[in-house]
């Protein structure tokens, strides 16, 4: 059952071979058994789930099911649920249960689906390796040592090691993609206003954007359905018609054209990836697409341009967190200055602190040309490197991160080596671009690698079916990590 | 030395919708604590803005209204300050580019001399919430019902030279807001607050002097008062030969004083930038039609109107356009009289306004309408009464006692225009006064008021006046 | 552009990020490394190009003005520090 298909659950549930019920029960208990383990969960609610299931079970007999109703999804700890702790992976909303529900929750209540409890993730969605949250670092599963990646760590974690049958993650720079490759798993980042930010705890307004994280293209494909859609409550969140992500899945992909930037294979791509990605590419090549080289010249400064305008926006959004409407307030303070300066230094971790000040900073007069404009000037060249790509190709790709997994400890004391785990994704997120990462072998050290898929704007149903059509001739997204 | 004063105004008006500029709370004023405060008001985390299209009317029927230049795009920035009734610890504001640009002017009166203020830019931006600072144990209260009511924010440039004209500058602002009903101009409840900056600087120089900001003056009198104390302040420092220190004040009322706003005073550093949860604002040709569709005649097309078609001094044509109600009113009292405009001018402003005013009242609350106004009217202009009469005529619709016709049918103030009837009351004055007449024909005809106030008296006032002038002179004549 | 601890200390206040004396050599030397990763970005001419602060080219919604909150103040702030008479706390506030 663990390993079954979401869509084929939804037939099982539908022909009541199974309940929501029972499948509920069966995953609560195996969160149980090895959440011990992984801490991949903050906050598990089994009285909650489980009301949530009998109702669904209710709604299937009822004969007014839909293709996620009674299945379980676990929930990033950044999507507020009403009812629920959504803490964000911070002391700062240690106590904060959240008295509504985000969009993407509306949407999964909606369609009947199970919330099976909050994932771990890093504090405020900062960091690449899960080592931030405030509730301890999630561990991977297929190497203890090594970190599940980050910020959707914990989800990934429970996806791959199949403490959930899907679940939801955010990406602001890589949080879906990088997490999803470090562990094996399937996760797509929708092109930028697809997925309402409405009830996800903002980090940086421009380039979040949420998305879902599962075994498989297939079933990202039914959970994007409902997660994507218009809401008036998200003044990013475009008017456009309801689509089917999965209605291209079975196409065949002769004559897709891939691009190959020759930045995202040159020095810093480690090995062991690269064998990995060429054996993907050449996979491809069998199933009919042609590869192109191309080049996305300015893909050196993502990095930079992320590190000005992400810490920028979140120092402003993350100024709500003062200790006065919810949330934490220090124990003891002298005045209204001193509450604020220990409420918040007390409330945030190390990585949060850091990524405010230099966003403080980079804001402050006499920078904000210099930093603040520059990178937002850097940002339209490299949305314009993606615009010329695509006029020579259909899809992009590439790896989703310089090397596998790395060692738990190994990168926490240096935020910048950390900062450069993410160079391949955070140009997407810059340009407002879909992009993908899906399971394709494993490095030197058994760790799973992922390739990523870029795509133009709104091209998901393509890109999912480029994934899925590889899925149908590989067998990397159905490896379960084994002996935990 | 003689002293020039320089100030610039920036008002803050409340836009009178019914939801707030970011959200779909209720603006109404005084409800229970937070009641109007929803989670985006309070800012909950994951919340975000969803801008409201009637604020960005009202903002462009303001640029339209003083002529100013309307951004086709204007952008919402944030401004990053930590204090309690500022829930997302930034305020969404416009700086660069602000919905109503540069051209915008406001014309206005002091004593009989005419002058255009400059308005720089008006820009959209939403209110904080309020700090009560009753004693909780020794705490703040906070209570963010207001927090994300839409403001206007408007600035002008340091264009006026003393209180009276900075008074008259804001009474001209306020007429006007009311006028296009962007804002409902209640000062108690905080609707419509002026910032002044003011400096002084010697007469004759060009460079501004260093200015303090007086924050929230909410009446036009404090105004006045605040800006005139802040020039003495400023002014005795600069003569004992002291310096200005540019800061920001507070007029305390009770003492007639400004004092410094500490709370205000440790350097700020906004870090303005581009809202990234909110996406240009477009101001498109069909929204700036709709928006010019949507406008009422405005106050100085109608005092030019006045004065044009109804021959009204430029005085009163300005006074009866303070408020769109009192124009109104006039503009209903001529139609209802079919001409007259002066006759109800002065009517209007005169003993109209003298008991609106004694008994504090508007004009809308006015206990005779236009209409009945034009009835008192129309029986002096046919002769049933005089003028004096009228006076009396009109306090007794003031206290209820009915329209213009009953009154003057139960108290019997029809004027006596039978000639026979006067004839007779002139004979007999004449009789009863020879030495007096004999004056009046050996050439004092200064003792003619004389006559005509006997007269008066035995016809009890209600003698038509000509008609008495007329017959007395015969009469007198021999 | 290196930074100093007085530009720390600035920053702190402005952040409202208390940060004890004995912890402003390492901001210092954090911050100033991730200055030092973002540096490259001078390297480029950026002369005539349009900032881009959004993902994508489009304007804003309006919404119409409907007032359709409901008063949830209880529940709002039955997860606040600290509340009386349906007023958030804070320490005195010095106008």
């Amino acid at each position: 059952m663990i390993n079954t298909s979401l869509k084929e659950l939804s037939a099982q549930l539908a022909s009541k071979k199974i309940s929501s019920v029972e499948l509920t029960q069966t995953f609560l208990d195996r969160i149980k058994g090895l959440n011990p383990k992984l801490n991949a969960f903050i906050t598990i609610d089994e009285n909650k789930s489980l009301a949530q299931a009998k109702a669904a079970d209710a709604l299937i007999a009822s004969g007014e099911a839909g293709p996620l109703t009674g299945i379980p999804v676990a929930q990033k700890d950044i999507f507020c649920a009403e009812g629920w702790l959504s803490t964000c992976g911070s002391k700062m909303l240690h106590n904060f249960v959240s008295p509504y529900d985000a969009h993407v929750i509306e949407q999964f209540n909606r369609s009947g689906a199970v919330n099976l409890g909050k994932t771990n993730m890093d504090e405020f969605a900062m960091g690449s390796s899960n080592e931030t949250s405030y509730y301890g670092k999630v561990k991977n599963p297929w190497d203890l040592d090594a970190v599940p990646g980050g910020s959707s760590g914990g989800s990934a974690a429970a996806v791959a090691a199949r403490l959930c049958p899907a679940a939801t993650g955010t990406d602001t720079g890589g949080s879906i993609r990088q997490p999803a490759a470090l562990n094996g798993i399937t996760g797509i980042k929708p092109t930028y206003g697809v997925v309402s930010r409405y009830g996800m705890i903002a980090f940086a307004s421009s380039l979040d954007q949420g998305g879902p994280m599962a075994k498989s293209a297939e079933d990202c494909a039914l959970l994007l359905n409902v997660m994507a859609g218009f809401d008036a409550r998200d003044s990013t969140s475009l008017e456009r018609e309801k689509e089917d992500y999965g209605r291209d899945l079975e196409q065949p992909l002769k004559g897709l054209r891939i691009g190959l930037p020759k930045e995202y294979f040159a020095a810093g791509l480690s090995a062991d990836v690269a064998q990995a990605i060429e054996a993907a590419l050449t996979e491809y090549r069998k199933l009919g697409a042609q590869t192109v080289d191309i080049s996305l010249p300015n893909s050196k400064l993502a990095v930079p341009v992320y590190y000005v305008l992400a810490p920028a926006e979140a120092s402003s959004n993350l100024a709500r967190f003062d200790g006065v409407r919810y949330g934490y307030r220090a124990p003891e303070y002298t005045d209204l200055a001193d509450m604020y300066g220990k409420s918040r230094a007390q409330g945030f971790g190390a990585e949060v602190k850091r990524r405010i000040m230099i966003g403080t900073y980079v804001l402050s007069a006499g920078y904000y040309d210099a930093y603040y404009l520059k990178a937002q000037k850097l940002r339209r060249l490299i949305a314009q490197d993606f615009t010329n790509a695509f006029a020579q190709c259909d899809m992009i790709m590439g790896p989703t991160s310089p090397t596998t997994a790395f060692n738990l400890g190994e990168k926490s004391d240096d935020p910048v080596s950390m900062y450069l785990s993410d160079i391949y994704t955070i140009a997407v997120n810059l340009a407002g671009l879909p992009g993908m990462s899906v399971p394709a072998g494993f490095g030197a050290n058994g760790r799973p690698v992922g390739l990523q898929i870029i795509g133009n704007y709104f091209s998901e149903a393509k890109m999912l079916n480029v994934a899925h059509q590889y899925q149908l001739a590989t067998d990397w997204h159905t490896r379960v990590p084994q002996g935990i | 030395m003689q002293w020039e004063i320089v100030i610039g105004l920036e008002t803050h008006a409340q836009l009178n919708t019914q939801s707030k500029i970011f959200s779909g709370a209720a603006t109404a004023y005084g409800a229970a604590p937070n009641s109007q405060a929803c989670a985006v008001d309070i800012a909950l985390p994951g919340v975000l803005p969803v801008f409201n299209r009637v604020a960005a009317e009202k903002a462009v029927k303001f640029g339209l209204a003083i002529g100013a230049r309307i951004n086709r795009k204007s952008v919402f920035e944030r401004k990053n300050y930590f204090y309690p009734d500022l829930p997302k610890g930034y305020q969404t504001t416009q700086l660069e580019l602000p919905i109503v640009a540069e051209g915008g002017t406001l014309q206005i009166q002091v004593g009989d001399r005419e002058k255009t203020i400059r308005i720089t830019r008006a820009h959209l931006e939403e209110d904080a919430g309020k700090s009560l600072h009753e004693d909780f144990h020794g705490m703040t209260g906070i209570d963010l019902n207001r927090a994300g009511t839409p403001l206007v924010e408007i600035v002008t440039e340091p264009d006026l030279r003393s209180s009276a004209e900075a008074v008259a500058y804001a009474k001209k602002l306020h007429s006007l807001v009311r006028w296009i009903g962007i804002c409902d101009g209640n000062m108690q409840e905080g609707s419509f607050r002026c910032d002044a900056n003011v400096s002084v600087r010697p007469v004759g120089t060009e460079t501004l002097g260093t200015r303090c900001e007086i924050k929230n003056l909410n009446s036009f009198k404090f105004m006045e008062k605040a800006i005139e104390y802040e020039v003495r302040r400023q002014i005795e420092i600069l003569e004992d030969g002291g310096r200005i220190v540019q800061e920001t004040r507070l007029y305390d009322p009770d003492r007639d004083e400004t004092r410094s706003m500490r709370s205000k005073e440790e350097a700020n550093d906004y870090r303005y930038f581009p809202d990234p949860d909110l996406l240009p604002l477009v101001v498109d040709e069909a929204f700036l039609d709709q928006a010019r569709a949507s406008m009422p005649e405005l106050p100085q097309a109608m005092r030019e109107r006045f004065m044009r078609d109804q021959g009204l001094p430029a005085y009163d044509a300005g006074i009866l356009t303070t408020s769109r109600e009192l124009a109104g009113y006039f503009e209903d009292t001529v139609k209802a009289l079919g001409g007259e405009a002066k006759m109800a001018t002065n009517w209007i402003m005169g003993d109209l306004s003298a008991q609106l005013n004694k008994e504090g009242l508007e004009i809308t609350n006015s206990p005779i309408a236009a209409g009945q106004l034009a009835g008192l009217l129309q029986r002096i202009v046919d002769g049933t009464i005089s003028g004096k009469i009228a006076k009396e005529v009109f306090a007794a619709m003031w206290a209820g006692e009915g329209d213009a016709d009953t009154i003057i049918a139960v108290k019997g103030l029809k004027q006596v225009s039978d000639s026979g009837a006067i004839e007779k009351i002139v004979d007999d004055i004449i009789a009863a006064n020879p030495a007096q007449v004999a004056e009046y024909r050996s050439g004092k005809e200064k003792v003619f008021g004389f006559f005509v106030g006997l007269a008066m008296k035995a016809s009890k006032g209600k003698a038509n006046p000509a008609q008495l002038n007329d017959i007395l002179k015969k009469k007198l004549a021999g | 552009m290196s930074l100093n601890l007085a530009d720390v200390k600035r920053i702190a206040h402005l952040a409202r990020i208390a940060v004890e004396e004995d912890e402003m050599p390492g901001y210092l030397q954090q911050l100033s490394n991730i200055l030092n990763l973002v540096e490259e970005m001078q390297a480029v001419d950026t002369a005539g190009i349009e900032p881009m602060a959004h993902a994508q080219d489009v304007v804003l919604r309006l919404r119409n003005d409907v007032a359709t909150e409901i008063d949830r103040h209880a529940a709002y702030q039955a997860v606040a520090p600290q509340v009386e008479a349906g007023l958030y706390l804070v320490p005195k506030v010095i106008e």
